[in-house]
């Protein structure tokens, strides 16, 4: 073999092999997740870390029940959601079919800028000012709260929401609307009767890669919802999620315990929700294609 | 193995293409002779590119594609040559002339140099060369640098040409070469064409029935995947064995 | 006017305000870490290290292992993220293995930073003993750029018209000569965009790093690739939750320093795009 021959075979090689290093990632990330989870359960119960009511670390005997981290997650997620989607998908209709061209690309900036700020730097404005002017507002006796959470996580899901349902609204086909413009129809009967629908899987995948975020996101929530393991009665009340559990009693395990095992099996369960809820975007996503 | 007759430098034996469960050609027998122009007509979707591109196995770029039966070139089944080897050796023309955004220059030099020629002054005798043998080199000399998208669009296919000739192939195809050409660049193109004979065995599909009557020596005419008749051009155009070929080159269809 | 046109105007009106809320408080944020943030920021402040417990001083070292640590990520993810797309794009055929690695990268977007972190410290610091470690930190956040990289490479190999293959392949090129000569050229500025815009988010990631790399207080510059670093994003996180009595005018200075680090970065990716969008000629 020349030279040439050589390099070329062995780039090749190196191509082929990239694409098994990715699936190996995966594969790694699982198993050293699953390896540490595991360990858990020699000594705790996979029904008592599921179902149980209380997450108390450094108590004698501890407990790990992630029901309060759960439905902490799901409290902020969901608050967050339920502002996000009307507001996106509503942005989305307007910059597709409703903006001059020239505000079109100053509001995809925009929200392109949104999409860069970092979450540590709203984590800092919602201490030093989403938290305490709703505690302001609302009366709350504190700030730092699953409502300062949502509030916050419901703007770094935007960008995603927006640009996904933007490009599923975008490529209706022509003839669909050519044909509800045909039948007289006004641009707003249809954009909503008609490019609406048939925008939907997309959206759909935007806001489930949305839930996908939020749920995933740590700094936000561990700087602002206040960080108390229990169950809350209400979105206004501190909680504390399973990613801002993770990150806020990492550094304080030792190696090889029990609750250092335990944070590797919230971790584990936050790997498997994200991939499901991902697996679903994904599935919407191919459909809205065809 | 194969019988071989020693002007034959391309044969194909029950070829049958396929895309996806589409057939798109069926039980094609062909032989090209040596420094021949073969002329290939047929109304569209009668199997002509593909029969082309069969024979450099570009056909494959598409996934969905397969074929049964075999291509000969040069007494070797063609797939079990390498296939840049193949396409070094049988050169393409494609329909629209497809230029690389580099300069003049460039476009010609790119064949030789993924060959292995690196040498500033080889490559300019042999881009100087190829130009002059698509009857170009006159037009750009002065200005090889320029983009070579900038050229009208019969210089451009002139380029292409030449691009394919840089690498000095045995055989040339011509896509419908002059599809989108005016008369006076595809007289230019013809005129190249007739220049390279000597060298080259050319195969032409054209949708323009007169073209290949002014150009090629032999003529085929391929109708839904089959072909229908070959023999010399004269024999084709003025008394067809088949009688839709007569009502193809008289214009009663296609 | 009739009644179709009456609703039409309300709907529109309204979608316009809800735009407005969106884009309001976005300025709004941007605005209030600017004005707080920049009046703070001076030569002293990025190019001394902080003083008196965080309280005085500047976050030079912040800054200096933000940029060590882009910097290695980059040389990881790069390389890796560009072939793997290359050979979705160019080499993978409609099989299991493909759809595999599609998958693959649909769930490696999707894992949260906090759990790249978590697997980044039981795989690179403690499996693999590199400690907490500039390139622990790397490799983390590398990986967990790889599918952006990968998406906006792929995007842009297929934005390269098939016919500069073809033209390749017909004249005897090999694959990879084909790709190396006529696809990597003209897919360039795409990867490059996607790059820094990948680039400009690790730079902006606290949870991976939170136990792959930051320290909490480091005034000298490492030395090598197994020592630790401070980093801005964990930086900010750390003087505005963990120091009591910590000035605020620091906290806003650091914010602002850290968004002009990922709004430039941003910058030069639209810069990019605009400038070779100019210069393309098919």
């Amino acid at each position: 073999m020349s030279p040439g021959k050589i390099s070329e075979y062995i780039i090749e090689s190196l191509i082929k092999l990239s694409g098994l290093i990715i699936v190996g990632f995966v594969i790694l990330i699982f198993l050293f997740l699953f390896r540490d989870a595991v360990s858990l359960f020699g000594g705790y119960s996979p029904g008592a870390f599921l179902f149980g009511r209380n997450w108390l670390p450094i108590s004698e005997p501890p407990q790990f029940g992630i029901l309060p981290l759960l439905i902490g997650s799901v409290y902020v997620t969901a608050g967050a959601i339920i502002i996000c989607v009307p507001l996106g998908v509503a942005a989305a209709m307007y910059i597709a079919e409703v903006a001059p061209k020239s505000l079109k690309h100053i509001l995809k900036s925009l929200i392109e800028i949104l999409a860069s700020i970092p979450s540590v730097v709203l984590g800092f404005i919602g201490i030093v000012w989403l938290g305490p002017f709703l505690k302001n507002t609302f009366g709350l006796t504190t700030g730092m709260c699953g409502l300062t959470g949502s509030l916050l996580l419901a703007f770094m899901a935007m960008p995603t929401i927006i640009s996904i349902s933007e490009d599923a609204l975008v490529s209706v086909p022509r003839t669909f609307k050519e044909a509800a413009y045909g039948l007289g129809a006004t641009k707003w009967q249809m954009l909503w009767r008609v490019m609406l629908p048939s925008a939907a899987s997309g959206i759909i995948a935007g806001i489930m890669l949305g839930i996908g975020r939020v749920i995933g996101e740590t700094m936000v929530v561990m700087m602002v919802t206040g960080n108390a393991p229990v169950i809350p009665e209400s979105i206004l009340q501190p909680l504390r999620t399973l990613t801002a559990t993770i990150a806020g009693e990492m550094g304080e395990t030792v190696s090889g315990s029990e609750h250092y095992y335990a944070l590797f099996a919230v971790g584990l369960a936050l790997f498997i929700i994200t991939f499901i809820i991902n697996l679903i975007a994904d599935i919407s996503l191919q459909k809205a294609r065809k | 193995m194969v019988n071989v007759n020693p002007q034959v430098i391309i044969q194909t034996i029950n070829l049958n293409c396929f895309y996806g469960r589409m057939q798109a050609l069926t039980n094609l027998n062909i032989e090209v002779y040596k420094n021949e122009i073969l002329g290939i007509i047929g109304p569209a979707n009668s199997g002509k590119t593909t029969f082309l591109r069969a024979l450099n196995r570009l056909n494959y770029l598409n996934p969905t594609y397969s074929q049964k039966g075999a291509v000969i070139f040069d007494n070797q089944n063609a797939d079990d040559i390498p296939d840049d080897m193949l396409r070094k050796r049988i050169g393409i023309i494609f329909a629209l002339p497809q230029t690389l955004p580099t300069s003049i220059f460039q476009n010609v030099a790119y064949g030789p140099k993924v060959h292995g020629i690196k040498k500033k002054s080889e490559l300019q005798g042999i881009v100087e060369s190829a130009l002059k043998k698509a009857y170009l080199w006159d037009e750009v000399k002065d200005r090889l640098d320029m983009p070579a998208p900038r050229l009208s669009g019969g210089q451009q296919q002139r380029l292409c040409i030449a691009r394919t000739l840089a690498v000095e192939p045995e055989v040339i195809l011509y896509d419908e070469p002059c599809s989108g050409l005016d008369p006076i660049s595809t007289a230019k193109v013809e005129d190249a064409m007739g220049e390279l004979k000597s060298d080259y065995t050319q195969i032409l599909v054209t949708n323009n029935t007169k073209q290949a009557a002014r150009v090629s020596d032999r003529t085929a005419f391929f109708l839904m995947g089959e072909m229908v008749e070959i023999g010399l051009t004269n024999t084709i155009f003025t008394t067809p064995q088949d009688k839709r070929t007569d009502d193809y080159v008289t214009g009663r269809f296609g | 006017m009739n009644f179709a046109r009456v609703r039409e105007k309300i709907a529109f009106i309204l979608l316009g305000a809800t735009m407005l809320i969106i884009v309001l408080p976005i300025l709004l944020i941007i605005w209030y870490i600017v004005s707080n943030g920049a009046g703070a920021v001076t030569w002293e402040f990025i190019t001394q290290p902080p003083r008196n417990g965080m309280k005085q001083g500047g976050i030079m070292p912040a800054i200096v292992g933000t940029i060590i640590l882009i910097t290695g990520t980059m040389a990881f993810s790069l390389p890796l993220g560009i072939l793997s797309a290359i050979y979705l794009v160019e080499y993978a055929k409609d099989n299991f293995f493909t759809r595999l690695i599609k998958l693959s990268i649909v769930n490696l977007s999707g894992i949260p930073s906090i759990v790249y972190g978590l697997f980044g410290f039981t795989l690179f610091v403690v499996y693999c003993k590199f400690g907490a470690s500039i390139l622990a930190g790397a490799l983390t956040l590398a990986i967990m750029s790889l599918p952006v990289i990968i998406t906006a490479t792929k995007e842009a190999l297929e934005a390269v018209p098939q016919s500069f293959r073809e033209i390749s392949l017909s004249l005897g090129a090999t694959k990879w000569q084909t790709i190396r000569n006529c696809v990597l050229p003209y897919a360039i500025p795409g990867i490059l965009t996607g790059t820094v815009l990948s680039l400009s988010r690790a730079a902006g990631e606290t949870a991976p790093i939170l136990f792959t790399v930051a320290a909490f207080y480091l005034p000298r510059l490492p030395h090598s690739l197994f020592d630790q670093v401070m980093a801005m994003p964990y930086h900010l996180y750390v003087i505005s939750t963990q120091v009591p009595n910590m000035p605020l005018k620091l906290s806003f200075a650091t914010g602002f320093v850290l968004i002009m680090v990922v709004f430039l970065m941003n910058l030069v990716s639209i810069v990019l795009r605009a400038h070779f969008r100019k210069k393309k000629q098919w």
